[in-house]
């Protein structure tokens, strides 16, 4: 909020928000830009950026095709067993296609200037691609190598056996993909996979909290003074998301 | 053409931890002061308060309150004949960025040097004989002293909230402190947080075994504390939320809660943010600087004249604007001539892992702070003659967080990464490890150094600074002793397996393992050997004070924080008392 | 000259010009007088309404006054002779602040408290105009009547005197000591804590029961009765004082409208004056006042209320409202949570808020927004929740009334 906004909307008498009056912080010409700031720490309502939910429906990124080859990889890196749900039912794709529509996706902050070069294990990943770019080129360089080596079939129609061996292979490198190392897609899907199974519901993936109530981890929880003295005793209570949890609603 | 703006007595570089405690100094002290930070303004209840703090993706793992690489990185080789590429993704290390610089998202291990440190060349050639150390290890004495800098570690442990049990008041030893520690003045101003499962258990081994445990230090608030500034922090709630992440709730020091609220409040004090220095501009007259060129978020260039220039950004950066800036000459690692960049040393990580099968640990109950550490094998605390090397790590069993997407990579023996044979395990694992860590000194070699890399450049066109570095055998061999005493450890808590991490082949930019950069702008009482005096004056330019870790000339087995405050504080102390006084060198070359 | 000296002169003028050694320069014959009035200026709080938002040019007017009836603009009180009040006699500013008249006789609107202000001694009121002389002349050129029609005409505000506005000088009562006298003087008169603190009526008058709590812009000024549940009642005189002087005290801390109130006048005001007030305050009698029964834990919106306790209050506010002192505001007991009116509660747990930063306890902590974050239904139980725990009692609100803040919020 700006100061010639809130002049102009009327400042309300004693509601000041209280430090801005405290504050006589200067704003320049873009309020969200520089600023000289003095004369107190300043504060507004609303300030702060909150997480903004995804919704489940569709793909924003990501193809039918491409969804569903996702979908079915998540699916074998995280399987589902025993009633406990698997990378599919948790969300993962969905999570990874909303990061890659995003920030992350096109690698806003990353240094991405040339030259690109070949270098060593111990220098870091040196690829030119965004993330967004690395799965549309993945994705294709495995739908291709399904076609071209296992029989014509992609990979959401290999039966998980299959899938699995081929998944191996990635990880190790094995799998000749063109344009991009299968090894590194493979590392780059592991990593988004597991972001999408632990993170917050709120990026649409952890659907229903699967992921933390498999391993008990209480989520975003803020206070354990109560429970650190409690040694090698169960952690009683249930895991609660940024959004909550069921028992937040009035019934 | 820089617009040029009134002069002020102080420009500060960087309102992180140091930039903050400096400003604080001196504008008590009266003097007229302007901060110059890159990064937005962040406070607690704006930019991470409890409602959005608890974000393992935002924060954790995307890294929302850091600098990005975008907007400046480093190249990096391992040694001189490679080609240094750009770390074009932080990994090993993530500076901080924004008010509060890594202060904010610090885990707040705030642990002081020991005396050896501050003269390591002349104590280890004393005790050992200079042929002990390998030919190309560069270490140098500080020029400063422990028993000179003691009064402004108390400092900086009681504003920023300290939390620790002494272990060696003024010479009187301690049970169940840090024996190990160099004399204190008194003990810290909080008692210590309450301790973990996995700490107990680390605890009676390490004790059985004649080791002397004791809970590490740190500004994670026990209790609810007022620090002398007078602002106040609240109780830790043992979130497990430090590192990586703002404080939602008072309890973490950090600039923001311990020193902010009372320097904003001066009326002789600013703080422009979004704004970049390109470089300081000597003057022309020669022997200091003129102020500082910054550029706004607009990309308007300004001149900010000063009378004094605090270069307080993190070490990394200060050692490249001195670079970029021409101020001081640059080190040559073909001649060992020069001295900026010189000296630049790092941390080396190596331990144990736990997996047992009927523990709950609760990992998730934790703070940066929270572990029970022991110095037995830190520094110079134990005789070094039968092993062959020098340095050693302090040893700490932690209970720091349980978040699931960092610690789901941690896999019982024989698990696979992804699949049933990951799924299958990672629920017991996640409850049934702990570890047990050395974080390892790394001394200065000849070799190990900065410069600025002729390819690669920012986005204002200067160019990026370049890392050279690797392991070197001293650290090779003193990390995987260390790695040996804490499997000894390990088997003695009983586990049911054990995994030993020794350091890698190579140091690598890749997996995190430190933000503990040091040197490029090292301390000392020769100029040959060192960018400032022992008051972090520069040498060449007597007004310009380089403050931070870039003034350690080696790394010991110790977080920085404690001692970069109290360096703060002591540069602080030396400015009001010493060089307002006489504005001019403070120690004659 | 040495840069470093050349430095330090500059931060000496820098400070000086802000100081009443300035002043002491220009009217050294005054100097008791300026300083009188300097504290009587603080104490009046003028500098909170006639200082524009984010200016560094106190009294130089321009601030909107909301009103229930439109915005007023307050006036520029610097020397300033064209736009400020340079130009005014003496008799024409004791006339304004007593009798609510302006220069050209038209009467003033009541935003600017001249009911509070007629009960200042002229000799007072002369001592607060010395001391506005010294200020800088600025230049600032305001038209304060921005009300729409009816509103106004100034006309109107005759009758509106004839109905609300008793004038004269506060009459000191006999039966009571200097200091109890001394705190009248200041809270009924230059401190104009009914502005706030009594209830208005439909015409923005008074309501006949003084300090019973009243509602303004969306927060509500608590009562300051000795109301045990709802007032001050629980208060000792030493934290009246204490948050009158700092913000904080382990009960409390101020936040919106009174943080300014506390920034510029109260954490200001001398020790003696703070005590005064205190005793004054401590001594009102409460209105009957029965304390409903708690709510049942076992309804629907106190269970859910626990929970959301729990996942998102607990951390700072403790787990039984206890509070942190000078940090967390404590719950239990408190009579912000358990005023009748749950406005100043709705709108921190909506939109947050943040307490005052004083010198004496400058880290003024801030709550964070849940509006984002929470449904109407969740922010009605957890506030419920709030209000019928650990001993508290005020009856529970429902999503409807979270429903009607968000709108002006939104607005603001």
């Amino acid at each position: 909020m700006s100061e010639s906004s809130s002049a102009a909307r009327g400042i309300r008498r004693r509601n000041l928000l209280a430090s801005t009056a405290a504050a006589f912080f200067v704003i320049g010409a873009d309020a969200a830009l520089a600023r000289t700031i003095k004369g107190g720490l300043p504060w507004a309502p609303d300030s702060v950026v909150p997480p903004r939910p995804v919704s489940p429906i569709g793909w924003h990124f990501f193809t039918d095709l491409e969804g569903a080859a996702v979908d079915a990889i998540c699916d074998r890196l995280i399987p589902p067993d025993d009633g406990k749900p698997g990378g599919k039912q948790a969300g993962c794709a969905i999570f990874i296609d909303r990061q890659l529509s995003g920030s992350y996706g096109a690698a806003e902050r990353f240094y991405m200037r040339p030259p690109f070069a070949q270098g060593q294990a111990t220098q870091g990943t040196q690829s030119q691609y965004s993330p967004a770019e690395q799965y549309r080129r993945g994705l294709a360089a495995l739908d291709r190598y399904c076609r071209d080596t296992l029989g014509g079939k992609g990979f959401v129609e290999l039966p998980a056996v299959e899938q699995d061996k081929l998944l191996a292979a990635m990880e190790k490198g094995e799998a000749q993909f063109t344009s991009i190392s299968s090894r590194e897609f493979f590392e780059l899907l592991l990593q988004n996979a597991m972001e999408g199974f632990f993170a917050d519901p709120i990026y649409g993936g952890n659907r229903d909290m699967a992921g933390w109530k498999l391993i008990g981890f209480p989520g975003a929880r803020y206070d354990y003074r109560e429970f650190v003295g409690q040694h090698n005793k169960p952690f009683p209570l249930p895991p609660v998301a940024l959004q909550g949890r069921p028992e937040w609603t009035p019934r | 053409m820089a617009r040029k703006l009134p002069a002020k007595d102080v420009v500060i570089i960087g309102l992180g931890w140091t930039g903050s405690l400096l400003a604080e100094e001196l504008t008590a002290a009266g003097l007229d002061v302007v901060a110059i930070e890159r990064g937005p303004w962040r406070d607690t209840s704006t930019d991470y308060p409890t409602t959005i703090d608890q974000d393992e993706l935002r924060f954790g793992i995307r890294l929302d309150l850091f600098l990005r690489p975008a907007q400046e990185t480093f190249t990096f080789r391992n040694n001189l004949s490679q080609t240094a590429l750009p770390i074009r993704q932080f990994g090993s290390f993530l500076p901080g960025n924004g008010v509060g610089g890594a202060g904010v998202h610090w885990n707040g291990q705030t642990w002081r040097f020991a005396a050896t440190d501050y003269k390591l060349k002349s104590h280890l050639t004393e005790r050992y004989g200079a042929k002990f150390l390998p030919e190309d290890m560069t270490i140098e004495d500080w020029g400063v002293s422990y028993e000179e800098l003691e009064p402004f570690f108390d400092r900086f442990e009681h504003i920023a909230g300290v939390s620790g049990k002494a272990g060696n008041i003024q010479g009187r030893k301690i049970d169940g402190g840090n024996i190990f520690e160099d004399p204190r003045q008194r003990d810290y101003p909080l008692p210590p947080l309450d301790p973990s499962y996995a700490m107990t258990l680390f605890d009676a081994a390490a004790k059985g075994m004649g080791y002397h445990p004791f809970p590490r230090p740190g500004a994670n608030a026990s209790r609810p504390y007022t620090n002398p500034l007078g602002v106040t922090m609240g109780p830790c709630t043992y979130c497990g939320f430090c590192e990586r992440f703002g404080c939602g709730n008072y309890s973490k020091g950090t600039p923001q809660t311990n020193v902010l609220p009372v320097l904003m409040r001066r009326k002789n004090f600013e703080v422009r943010t979004l704004c970049e220095v390109l470089h300081i501009n000597k003057d022309p007259a020669g022997g200091r600087a003129s102020g500082v060129t910054y550029v706004d978020a607009h990309g308007e260039e300004y001149e900010q004249p000063a009378d004094i220039v605090l270069v307080c950004a993190y070490g990394l950066h200060n050692v490249r604007l001195l670079l970029l800036s021409g101020i001081g000459q640059p080190y040559d690692p073909a001649t060992g001539q020069g001295v900026v960049g010189r000296n630049y040393a790092y941390q080396s990580a190596s331990g144990a892992r736990l997996f047992f099968d009927d523990k709950r640990f609760n990992p998730f109950i934790g703070t940066g702070v929270l572990g029970q550490s022991m110095d037995d094998f830190n520094g110079d605390n134990f005789d070094h003659g039968p092993h062959g090397f020098v340095g050693g790590a302090g040893i700490s069993c932690a209970s720091t967080h349980g978040r699931p997407i960092a610690t789901s990579a941690t896999r019982a023996p024989g698990a696979g990464r992804w699949g049933m044979s990951w799924k299958s395990q990672v629920a017991s694992t996640y409850q049934n490890t702990t570890g047990i860590s050395g974080q390892g000194s790394v001394y200065s070699y000849r070799d190990c150094y900065l410069d600025l890399d002729p390819t690669y450049t920012d986005r204002f066109g200067r160019p990026l600074m370049r890392m050279t570095f690797d392991w070197h055998d001293n650290e090779r061999k003193m990390t995987n002793f260390i790695a040996e005493r804490c499997t000894e450890i390990a088997k003695a808590m009983n586990p049911k397996s054990v995994q030993t991490n020794r350091l890698s082949e190579h140091y690598s930019v890749v997996p995190y393992q430190s933000t503990h950069n040091t040197g490029g702008a090292t301390m000392g009482d020769n100029p040959k050997t060192s960018v400032v005096n022992k008051y972090l004056q520069h040498w060449d330019a007597h007004n310009v004070f380089v403050v931070g870790a870039s003034a350690f000339q080696h790394n010991a087995g110790y977080n920085p924080t404690g001692t970069v405050g109290a360096l703060a504080l002591w540069a602080a102390d030396a400015i009001k008392n010493r060089y307002l006084k006489n504005p001019g060198p403070l120690v004659q070359a | 000259m040495h840069p470093i000296m050349r430095g330090f002169i500059r931060t000496a003028v820098f400070a000086a010009g802000l100081s009443a050694t300035a002043a002491l320069a220009q009217h050294p014959q005054d100097y008791e007088a300026i300083e009188r009035g300097r504290a009587l200026v603080t104490a009046g709080d003028c500098v909170a309404c006639h200082t524009p938002i984010g200016s560094d040019k106190p009294f130089s007017g321009g601030r909107a006054i909301e009103t229930p009836f439109g915005n007023i603009l307050s006036p520029n009180i610097t020397p300033d002779r064209a736009t400020g009040i340079g130009a005014w006699s003496d008799e024409e500013f004791v006339r304004a602040m007593q009798k609510g008249v302006g220069r050209e006789g038209e009467h003033l609107f009541p935003a600017f408290p001249y009911t509070a202000y007629t009960k200042v001694t002229r000799d007072d009121l002369l001592a607060m105009r010395t001391y506005l002389k010294t200020l800088e002349p600025v230049s600032n050129a305001v038209e304060p009547n921005q009300l729409p029609f009816p509103f106004n005409m100034r006309f109107l505000q005759f009758f509106w005197k004839t109905l609300f506005f008793t004038p004269g000088e506060y009459k000191p009562d006999p039966e009571k000591t200097a200091e109890w006298n001394r705190g009248a003087y200041l809270v009924e008169g230059l401190g104009h804590c009914a502005s706030c603190h009594t209830g208005k009526n439909l015409l923005g008058g008074d309501k006949s029961a003084a300090f019973q709590g009243g509602a303004l812009q969306n927060w509500f000024a608590p009562n300051l009765t000795a109301d045990e549940r709802v007032g001050i009642g629980a208060w000792s005189q030493d934290e009246l004082v204490e948050y009158l002087k700092t913000g904080h005290t382990a009960r409390s801390a101020a936040s919106g409208p009174m943080s300014e109130v506390v920034e510029f006048q109260t954490s200001q005001m001398s020790d003696g004056d703070l005590k005064a007030m205190a005793i004054y305050l401590k001594d009102m009698a409460a209105a009957p006042n029965k304390a409903p029964t708690p709510l049942s834990p076992d309804t629907a919106a106190m269970k859910a209320g626990a929970a959301l306790y729990m996942d998102n209050c607990q951390a700072c506010h403790m787990s039984k409202g206890e509070g942190v002192e000078k940090l967390f505001p404590r719950l239990a007991g408190s009579a912000v949570v358990q005023s009748d009116d749950p406005a100043t509660l709705l709108r921190m747990v909506l939109q947050g808020a943040r307490s005052v930063a004083t010198d004496a306890a400058p880290t003024g902590p801030a709550m964070p927004a849940f509006d984002w974050k929470l449904t109407d239904a969740q922010i009605a139980a957890v506030i419920t929740y709030v209000r019928n725990s650990w001993g508290n009692a005020a009856g529970g609100i429902d999503a409807g009334r979270v429903a009607k803040m968000r709108e002006p919020l939104a607005k603001e």
